[in-house]
Formats: C-alpha cells, structure tokens, sequence
C-alpha cells in the first residue's frame, strides 16, 4: 500500500507535480503529467486527507490522487510494427474471398465429414460457424498442425511425413521420415534430453517411486520426491514456498479458484492464455480486461475500480512472456502500479521461467525485481525444464491457501515422480555454470535471430530478449505457404492463425532454443529469406 | 385551412419538443461536467484500503509420505486396482520411450507436441474400446472437466447426478450452462425433472440437453443405472456423457467398461470418459465415442489444444497397460472377485456401514455414529493414522465442503485390487474395528468420562 494512503497524508513530492503554479511555468513538468490531472479540481470542498499542513492552496488545486508519471518508468513491452492500410484491406479481402469460397462450396459439395447417426430430432451439437470455420478454414491449412513427431524434441526433430489425396481431409502417412531443425518445440534451455544427468534423474525415479502414485496429493500420492520439488523451485525463484501439479495448464484452472476469493476484482490482460481465463471463470471473480502491457489503461481501470468502493482486492493477473506476441511484461512499471494501488499481482511465467534473467529466474529476474513483490508467481515446468506440469509460488500463507482451497490438491493425481525428477535435475543444472551457460547461449541466440531477421525486413512482433519471435504474415493462406515452404528447406515451425491470434493476424512462430548452434540458425535464417522473397512477406517499412 | 393549422400546431410542438431537447442535453452535459461525484470518488482514491489476498490463515493437514504404491505398507488407498504398477514390462517399455524421447513433450498436440507414441495410443484405445476414435488428455481431471464445455455452452441444458465427482461439477462451472441434479441414481427423480423441464419447453430441439453420469461413482462406489439413463435420454432427446474412469480396465469381459458389462451398444453413448490413472497406473485421460463427436475435442477442448501433451514415456506405459489387458482379461476378473470377497467381509465390521456395490472398485466405509461431518472427519484421520502406523494405508477421501455441489459423507475410501488375498482382506477388517476401539469416537468418549 503507498504511504499516502496509510496515512491519510500525501507526499509532498509527488504532489507538487500537481500544483498549477508549476506547471504553468514548467513546460517539462506539464508535459509529464496526465492530461486528466487538473480537469476536476474544484477549489471549494475539503477533504480531510489533505488537512494535514499542506497550504490551503495547494490542497483546493490538487484535490485529486496523483496518476503514476509513465514517462519516467520502462514501459516497453516489446515492438509492435503495424502494417500497412493495404495489407489490413487485403488481408481481410482474402478472408471474406476464403470465406466466400468456402460458403459456395458448402452449398454444392456434400463435405466428407463423418455426420452423426441415430439422433434425429437432436438439437446440433455445435455452433455453425464452428463447424464452418473448421471445415472450409482450418481445413486448408489442417497439414501444418499436428505433424507427428518421432524423436525428441530437440535442436533436430524427426517427424513422419504425411501426405493427403483429398485436400486435408483425410491423411495418410507415406512412411518416409524427414529431419528438420525445430523452431517450433518449447525446449528453450535445451533440456529434452534422451540421455545425460536429467533422463538419469528421471529414470532413478521410475525405478524408486513408479511411474505415478495414484492418488492425489492430499490423499496417498506425496512422495519425497514431491517435497523436494516444491523446496527446490521456491529456492529457485527466491520465495517461501511452491506448490507443483502434475499439468501446466491445470496449475492455472484448479489453483487460481484457491487464491482469489470472492470480492476479488480481476483486471486481466487482454492476451492472457486460455488457462488463465478458464482459471477466473472457475474462481467466479468479475473480470476486467486490459489493453495487452498498457500500463496506462491499466491504471485507468484500477482508479475505476477503486472509486467504485466494492472491491475488496484487487488482483492484476499477467503473464511473463506472451507466446503469441513474443512481449515482455514491463515488470518494474507494474510493481511501482502495485505498490501504488495497493494490488496484487499474479504472474504467470509459464514462458519466461527458465528462459528468461540473467540466471535463468524468470522476468523476475530479467527486471530485477524482487520476486517478493510478486504476490503470486506461477509457471510451468513444460518449456524450460523439458518436463510436464507447473508451480504456483509465493508466500507460505499463499502456498497453503492453495492448498486448502485450490482443486489441485485435493482432487488431481499428483505428479509423476520420473518428470519431478527431471524438473529438480534441470533446475539444479541451471544453477550450475553449464547451466548459466545455457542460458547464455539462449539470450545470445535470441538476439542474433530477432536481429537478423529484422533486417531481412520481415516484422517481427516482441521484445529483443523474448524467445518466442512471432512474424507476422497476416493471412492464413500465407502462414500455410510459409510453414510448407520452410519445412521444404529443412525448417520445422508453427503456423498460429484464429482462434489463437486474431483472424487477420496470422504469424509464425519461432521457439528459439539453447541447443541451437549457429550454422543451424544461419540456415534457418537464409531459409526464412528465400521464403520472405518468394512469397513476399517483407512487410515492415522500418528497415 | 385544416391542413395548414395541422402543419401550424405540428410545427409548435415539434419547436417546443427541440427546445425542451436542447435543454435537456445543456442540463445533463453541464452536470457530466460538473461530476460532484468526482470529489468525493477521489477520497476514495485515498481512503482505499485492501483486505489481505488471503485473509485467514489456513492450516493444512500434513498428508502421508509415500513411496512407491506398497512399500513397506499395504495401500488400499492408491486406485491401481489392476497393480500394472507392479509389471517390470511397463517399467522397461517407459524408461526405453524416455531414452527414446525424453522426458517433456515440449509442446501441445497442434505444435510439435503429437509424438508417434500419442496416435498409437489413440489407436489402441479405439481398437479396444471399439470405438471409431478416441483423444488423449494429459491429466485426469482435465478430460472431464475440458470435454463437458467442448460441447455444452451458455444456454444448454445439463441433467447430472448429484454426486458426480468434482471434476464433472468443474466441467458444468466451466460451461456456464444450466445444471440440473438429481438425487442420486433415482431414475424417478430424474424422469420428473426431464418431465417438467419438457413441460415448460425448456427441452426442445434448439437447446442442447445433456445427461452426465459416471459408471460407478467415485464419491459412492455405486454404479448407474446405465440402461434406464439411456432409455431416459433416448425419449427426451438427451446427449449422454458417461464418465468411465472407474470401469474401464475393471468391468466386462474385456474389461471394456460398463457399456460392456451391461451390454449397452457403446454407440448408445455419445461420449465416454475414462482415465489412465486407475487401472493404467500412469497418467491422463481419454475421450472415446464417434469420430463426428471426438474431432470436435481436438479444436475446441481447451485442456487439449492448450496444455503440452502427455509425456512419451507415460504414454508409453499406458500402450503397455493395454497389452496386458488385452492379452490377460483375466487379471479383470481377478480383481471384480476381489471386490466381491471385500464386500462380503466389510459386511462383518462392528462400528462401520459401507456403501459401494459388489463389483464397483471403490467402497466407502462410513462411522456409524451421529456425529457432525467435522467431527466425523477428525476421527477418520485418527483412525487412518492409526492403521498406516500398523502397516495399512487407507485414505479419508478428501473433498472441499464449500465448493462440492453436494458434498458427501465423510469416508474411507477404500479401493479394492488385484493383489488383495483373504489374508489381506482379514487383516484390512480387524484392523479397522481395532482402531475404531483405540482412535474412534467411542474411545474419545471414554477418555472424556
């Protein structure tokens, strides 16, 4: 809680910005300060805050608590090119073409989809447009999703080649398998190892505990190995304690309801993941949402909120590093929003974790803010540690609420010994120095990719430092093209298009990792060139 | 003349309504100007103070430290009721799988997350089930809990049993549609709710119904009533998601569930559920029923289009569960006799009821007493306590009181399985009424005179 409210009393330091005198005469002063500043200041009403022996002047101007000056804090979350008029028109145009041709073909052509038998007189057991959208869009681009994968996800991927006779409707496989350089897996420290000291962990723990305890957690599935887990991730990221669940996504739906209880208000980031708004819907709490890392509008719906004096907390929900946009939350200027306000924060590391820092702490780390601050700290163990399931941590009292009151807990299997294993050997190897080395090389990598393929002209969405580099390539028959074109040169990625992004912001996306060697993303690079060429995607105006 | 008088007064009072217009907006816009609110909401600003994000403090009961399920304790807690835990052949098949893929899959199924193991899988449970398709999850209690709002949306209307267990509730919470309970297995009950909801027309053939049952309740050990629920959904034109958890791998010849056991043709069913995380003895879940149905899992289950996706090795152990199933069906029938002696013997305790039918897995074994729940869950850790000190694990289920939609009575859940002999069976029984006489209530009593 900021002192000035504790006290009844404000600063005067941060209250002078207000002062009208200053500004007027102080051009940098008024630049600085919100235009919503002075609008409502009525000199005549007293409020007992301000009694406090401040001048009855500046009290009457200044009656109104001051915004948070952004100018002077890091709010830079990332670029974000926009495209031209031309590409926003065309890209809409090829959709409703797309659509059009879709909506014809439905008319003429029986599609062949299995259709339901024996339930005449049912009402359809989906939306319309759903069922369109996956047979006449998805449909067409069905062959860069789900691409069968026969090795480990590592620096190289082996997949199975497919092959379709009746434009994706159905596919066969054709027995052939290729290998490509993956850029689409998130094994970003390169822990998705078949051997070396984590598969042995992981192997030890098999043999020891089996491959899973049947029980949950507050039942009969708590092992040694659990506990350990628990204590070696809370020293990780420098808390009191943690608390694991055996799936990432499940960490956010079932541990979320046991921490924000009712009378809670949410205010959410516009592109939080699915987990994360499965999680608040859960926990029955009223959900705002904010323009994605706008720090400015999130404070606009704090004061909002707090001036409608029914809330009892309020908790800012965020993510570290947003898979999708490849930005960075501005940490630091959101704990100074915090400390402000009196929020809580709850933030999700599920791709930052690992990744991310210096020594591999998370955005936490990266910031340099103290993970105290950060009232819940959750992330999984899915990307960096090459493992499976997630964390929430935080204070004890926090950890234990979670699990008292949480879905985890009390009612999922725990997790599987082998992959806790695994997760305590990858975080004990971070540690190391062949660890930190990792993350080195992941940060170095990053940076040479996003460089690099800025100056191929390409747009390129998110921080510097963020691992996940989505392009952008705006229409769904382009980001087919693209991701067809790339595997032919010996590249894997990922296509995104809706309902993960918006329908005209189709991209691909590039999963960097610390296994990576250069000569591999140099030819990744020259592949993603000859692509850009061929099928134009040089869309930024920047270079 | 008329004419123009009616254009006269039309025009007086088309000014006259213009000018109260104009007034009216000066009015209002001066007051949105003026905000006296304003002042007043700034105080607030100040005055704002924020309750704890936790605001009380909770203690949690230290759980038990395991080891691997049977080590130096006799678990009749853990729910691998076929001990495929137990088979060095699953052992070696998921530690050959890790040293082929590793550990993570890195990935959710759409990117690079789909490894060769997941579509055998998939095949395998089909081919077992005989199904047309089935799809993998990658934790137990998100398969139900993602599969129920795949399907059900705002405005749909869902028919359940009132004890299905928490996950279902989690699923119909997600799906934010109408839920209606039924008092549990009354089939009565049910067909006057499908009555009524179809006399106020709130079944017609725009709205979505489901019916949600599991084959044999986790909360309850009973099993439903499969073949009325079918001919019940049948004439109300219900969609029926029948949670298999706890029968497949456990009932039928082949152990293929409960559709099997009672001979139901499976394609009655529009959706089963079931878990690898009892008899399979590793980890997730699975959706099975017609390809029409499942596809539509693979683009708009939430935890399986966004969550990484099961773990090659325990994957591979599930791959491996199932050859042994399907080689041994016998190992099945071993554990329903099983059951059948436990039941027979839980019949003989002194100071407990139990519920649960014959064949079902789970029992649970209630204190006779007339106590508050509180109470009654106090003593059932002492008398748990008690028994995991004597060298059998037994567990009180757990549940959480104030999310539970109805929330059970408190038990041991005791889960039957194939390792039990006579000697076990014996041993579980007396040591139960030994402890209720040391732990229970009655002792408590006691020590109070």
């Amino acid at each position: 809680m900021a002192a000035f409210k504790r006290n009844g009393c404000v600063p005067p330091i941060t209250f002078n910005h207000s002062i009208k005198s200053q500004r007027t005469t102080n051009d940098t002063n008024s630049k600085l300060i919100n235009g919503n500043v002075n609008q409502p200041s009525n000199g005549y009403t007293k409020i007992a805050q301000q009694s406090n022996g401040v001048t009855k002047m500046s009290r009457g101007k200044s009656n109104e608590a001051p915004w948070i000056d952004w100018s002077k804090e890091e709010t830079y979350s990332g670029s974000f090119e926009k495209s031209s008029l031309l590409t926003a028109a065309l890209t809409h145009a090829g959709l409703y073409i797309l659509m059009f041709l879709g909506f014809i073909n439905q008319l003429f052509f029986k599609p062949k989809v299995a259709t339901e038998r024996n339930r005449e007189g049912y009402a359809p057991l989906y939306n319309p447009f759903e069922q369109f959208f996956s047979r006449y869009l998805y449909r067409r681009v069905r062959h860069c999703f789900n691409l069968p994968v026969t090795s480990t996800p590592a620096a190289e991927v082996t997949l199975k080649e497919r092959a379709t006779d009746d434009y994706n409707w159905t596919f066969r496989f054709t027995g052939e398998e290729k290998t490509y350089i993956n850029l689409g897996s998130y094994n970003y420290l390169g822990f998705a190892e078949p051997r070396g000291e984590c598969a042995d962990a992981a192997e030890e723990a098999a043999k020891r505990y089996g491959l899973a305890l049947a029980s949950s957690r507050a039942e009969l599935g708590t092992c040694n190995l659990h506990r350990e887990l628990e204590k070696t991730t809370a020293d990780f990221l420098g808390v009191e304690d943690a608390i694991v669940f055996g799936m990432g996504f499940a960490t956010n739906s079932m541990g979320v309801p046991g921490l924000i209880g009712e009378g809670s208000l949410v205010i959410s980031d516009e592109n939080n993941h699915a987990s994360l708004i499965l999680g608040l819907r859960l926990a029955r709490v009223t959900v705002r949402v904010f323009k994605h890392n706008d720090m400015k509008h999130l404070e606009t719906l704090v004061r909002r909120a707090i001036v409608e004096g029914k809330w009892k907390r309020i908790v800012v929900v965020v993510e570290g590093v947003y898979s999708m946009e490849g930005s960075l939350v501005p940490l630091r200027a959101l704990v100074a929003l915090k400390k402000r306000y009196g929020l809580y924060l709850y933030l999700d590391e599920a791709h930052s974790v690992g990744a991310m820092g210096p020594r591999g702490r998370g955005v936490t780390d990266y910031s340099g803010v103290d993970p105290r601050d950060i009232d819940i700290l959750m992330g999984t163990f899915t990307k960096s540690f090459g493992a499976a399931g997630g964390y929430i941590a935080g204070s004890r009292r926090l950890i234990d609420s979670v699990r008292a009151r949480g879905h985890g807990h009390t009612y999922a299997h725990s997790m599987s010994p082998p992959v806790a294993a695994q997760v305590v050997a990858a975080m004990r190897a971070i540690a190391s120095p062949a660890g930190a080395a990792r993350v080195a090389v992941l940060r170095d990598n990053t940076r040479y990719f996003r460089e690099k393929l800025r100056s191929l002209g390409v747009i390129t969405f998110g921080h510097i430092d963020s691992p996940v580099v989505p392009m952008l390539v705006y229409t769904f028959s382009k980001m087919a093209a693209t991701v067809e074109r790339l595997q032919e040169r010996r590249v894997a990625t990922v296509g995104v298009g809706f309902p993960a992004t918006p329908l005209n912001k189709a991209r691909i996306r590039f999963c960097l990792s610390a296994a990576h060697n250069r000569a591999q993303l140099d030819e990744c690079l020259a592949a993603i060139e000859a692509v850009a060429d061929e099928i134009g995607l040089r869309y930024s105006r920047k270079a | 003349m008329i004419i123009m008088d009616m254009y006269e007064t039309a025009s007086w009072w088309t000014l006259a309504i213009a000018v109260q217009i104009v007034i009216g907006s000066i009015f209002l816009w001066r007051k949105k100007i003026k905000k006296p609110e304003v002042i007043l909401t700034q105080e607030k600003l100040f005055q704002w103070k924020p309750l704890p994000l936790i605001d009380c403090d909770i203690s949690v009961d230290e759980p038990p430290m395991m080891g691997k399920i049977d080590e130096n304790v006799l678990n009749v807690g853990a729910t691998s009721f076929l001990c495929l835990d137990k088979e060095q052949s699953i052992m070696d098949s998921a530690i050959n799988s890790l040293h082929k893929y590793g550990v993570g899959s890195c990935g959710p199924r759409g990117f690079y997350g789909t490894i060769d193991v997941h579509l055998d899988l998939e095949e395998r449970l089909a081919k077992f089930l005989q199904v047309e398709e089935t799809c993998v999850y990658s934790y137990g209690f998100s398969t139900i809990a993602s599969a129920i709002p795949a399907y059900a949306k705002k405005g749909d209307i869902i028919f359940a049993d009132e004890k299905v267990w928490f996950a279902i509730q989690q699923g119909f919470e997600a799906a934010r549609s109408t839920v209606k309970y039924f008092k549990h297995n009354n089939m009565d009950d049910l067909e006057r709710l499908l009555q009524e909801a179809a006399d106020k027309k709130q079944l017609n053939p725009k709205r979505r119904a489901f019916l949600v049952a599991e084959g044999i309740y986790f909360n309850t050990g009973e099993m439903c009533p499969l073949r009325r629920l079918v001919e019940l959904a049948r004439r109300f034109k219900l969609r029926i998601i029948l949670d298999e958890s706890l029968t497949i791998g456990v009932l039928g010849k082949h152990g293929r569930g409960l559709t099997e056991y009672l001979n139901v043709p499976r394609d009655e069913i529009d959706l089963i559920i079931g878990s690898l995380e009892h008899s399979f003895a590793t980890i997730g879940g699975f959706c099975a029923g017609t390809h029409f149905i499942v596809e539509h899992q693979r683009l708009s289950g939430l935890g399986y289009c966004f969550s990484a996706s099961l773990p090659p090795m325990l994957t591979q152990a599930a791959i491996s569960s199932l050859d042994i199933m399907e080689k041994q069906p016998s190992i099945m029938s071993e554990l329903v006799d099983n059951s059948r002696k436990l039941n027979r013997a839980l019949k003989n305790l002194k100071h407990y009821t139990f519920r649960g039918l014959d064949v079902s897995p789970i029992k649970h074994i209630y204190l006779k007493d007339n106590l508050p729940d509180t109470l009654k869950t106090g003593y059932l850790r002492n008398i748990t306590n008690y028994c995991l000190n004597r060298g059998i694990a037994f567990t009180v289920s757990a549940y959480l009181r104030d999310v539970e939609v109805s929330c059970p009575e408190p038990s041991i859940r005791l889960a039957s399985s194939r390792k039990l002999n006579e000697k076990n069976i014996a041993l579980i029984c007396s040591l139960l009424d030994e402890a209720y006489e040391k732990v229970g209530p009655k002792a408590g009593e006691k020590l109070m005179n």
